[in-house]
């Protein structure tokens, strides 16, 4: 163990540029040697588990299914039956938690995705979530202005979709499948994919357009 | 416990602001914080809802003024000295002055790939459901000090159970070391106007997602 702490923080010297450290950089590396010392830590499981973070689960893989689903009617099915096990099922990540549903936008049905108490988010398959998902703005208002907070986003509904949004209270945890945008038809799961962004599966925006693509 | 983190209907925080190609991680610390926490997690030091209970404990002006990781840090330095397993003053001195306690487990780079998932908190059902769907029902006006799931601004409403979500650890307990007492858990949903008043959009609904014993037939 002192070994690798030693490693630790020859690494941490090489990142700092001769720069001042910040109050949480500095905490943050004594609290990783303090674990680290006692033998509650491994450094390279650390790295391991940001290079996941980083590289392995994003929003491509909620991409994929929201592709899938827009192409093929028996797993569109299938993920809004089961979201964890359609995802799984996949073979995009090896393992999905409990509890992923799938909800699905219509033109009479907007839906919005928050957690007002925290920032559960189906992060397995959009990656972890974005500073704005874990603000007070939006966790405060989600649930009593989401046509104002769509305009934050530059989004307008039409006013007679209805909206439902949805407070991730529990382990559930939520995606939206968006309506397929106009003009795709015929198109393969790769290109729809890159059409689905991650916003559009949160519910505070809209895939892209063939225009912004093609 | 009715804290600040509890923000949902909340006015004054302002726009919502998104950041253009926004980084998984804005530093080296916060994505060591993260990867800490999930460490320590495998470990069995402590469980999500435990994690939650101690940064809603932070001091209202603390949480509200700290970003999203650093409310994370200051968490695990709180639970780990009330654990027993790091002191302040070891963090002061940037090492351990006592040896390590024993923990259950330790995370090797090997098996990270297992970890990358949300944990399991599903559990064999104690008693049949109460309530199944189409059913209406009141959330409870219950204000406890400790950690619960049930948002303020969804407690006293009525609304209607969508679906049955499977039985659960029941965070309400594991968060103060009473135990997983697992509970079903539904979905509920509300009309926008019985959670904020006739100003509301009267198309809006919202749903939490509410475990068994915040509820009581209507």
């Amino acid at each position: 163990m002192e070994q690798k702490t030693e490693q630790k923080t020859e690494h941490h010297h090489d990142d700092e540029h001769g720069s001042e450290l910040s109050e949480m950089q500095l905490r943050v590396r004594a609290l990783e040697t303090v674990l680290t010392e006692k033998g509650y830590v491994d450094p390279a499981a650390l790295d391991a588990i940001i290079e996941a973070f980083e590289t392995k689960v994003g929003p491509h893989v909620g991409a994929r299914a929201v592709a899938k689903a827009w192409t093929d009617p028996a797993f569109k099915q299938a993920l809004l039956e089961d979201g964890s096990k359609a995802v799984l099922a996949l073979g995009v990540i090896n393992r999905v938690g409990d509890h992923l549903i799938a909800v699905e936008n219509t033109p009479k049905l907007h839906n919005m995705i928050v957690c007002t108490l925290c920032s559960c988010y189906p992060w397995e398959v959009l990656g972890l979530p974005p500073v704005w998902y874990k603000s007070a703005p939006y966790r405060s208002r989600a649930v009593n202005d989401p046509r104002g907070v769509l305009a934050d986003f530059g989004v307008a509904l039409p006013a007679d979709t209805a909206i439902r949004v949805w407070d991730s209270t529990a382990e559930t945890r939520f995606i939206v499948l968006p309506m397929r945008p106009k003009g795709t038809e015929g198109w393969s799961e790769d290109k729809l994919a890159s059409l689905v962004t991650r916003d559009s599966m949160i519910g505070t925006g809209f895939p892209r357009q063939t225009s912004e693509v093609v | 416990m009715d804290g600040v983190h509890d923000m949902g209907g909340m006015h004054g925080f302002g726009k919502v602001e998104a950041e253009q190609d926004e980084p998984v991680f804005h530093a080296d610390w916060e994505a060591r914080t993260q990867a800490l926490y999930r460490a320590m997690s495998y470990a069995g030091v402590w469980v999500i809802d435990q994690a939650r209970f101690t940064r809603e404990q932070l001091p209202p002006a603390v949480y509200l003024g700290s970003s999203y990781y650093k409310k994370w840090e200051l968490g695990m330095e709180r639970q780990l000295a009330d654990l027993g397993l790091a002191g302040p003053d070891e963090l002061a001195a940037g090492h351990a002055l006592r040896p390590g306690k024993p923990l259950k487990r330790k995370l090797s780079a090997a098996e990270v790939p297992t970890i990358m998932t949300r944990g399991l908190f599903t559990r064999p059902a104690p008693k049949p459901a109460r309530f199944e769907p189409g059913d209406r029902v009141r959330t409870k006006n219950i204000h406890p000090k400790t950690h619960t799931r049930l948002p303020r601004y969804a407690r006293d409403k009525v609304g209607v159970i969508e679906a049955l979500r499977g039985c659960h650890v029941f965070p309400d307990t594991i968060a103060i070391g009473k135990g997983e007492d697992p509970q079903w858990l539904y979905t509920v949903v509300f009309d926008g106007r019985e959670l904020w008043g006739d100003n509301t959009e009267a198309s809006l609904q919202v749903s939490i997602e509410a475990f068994e014993p915040y509820l009581e037939p209507v």
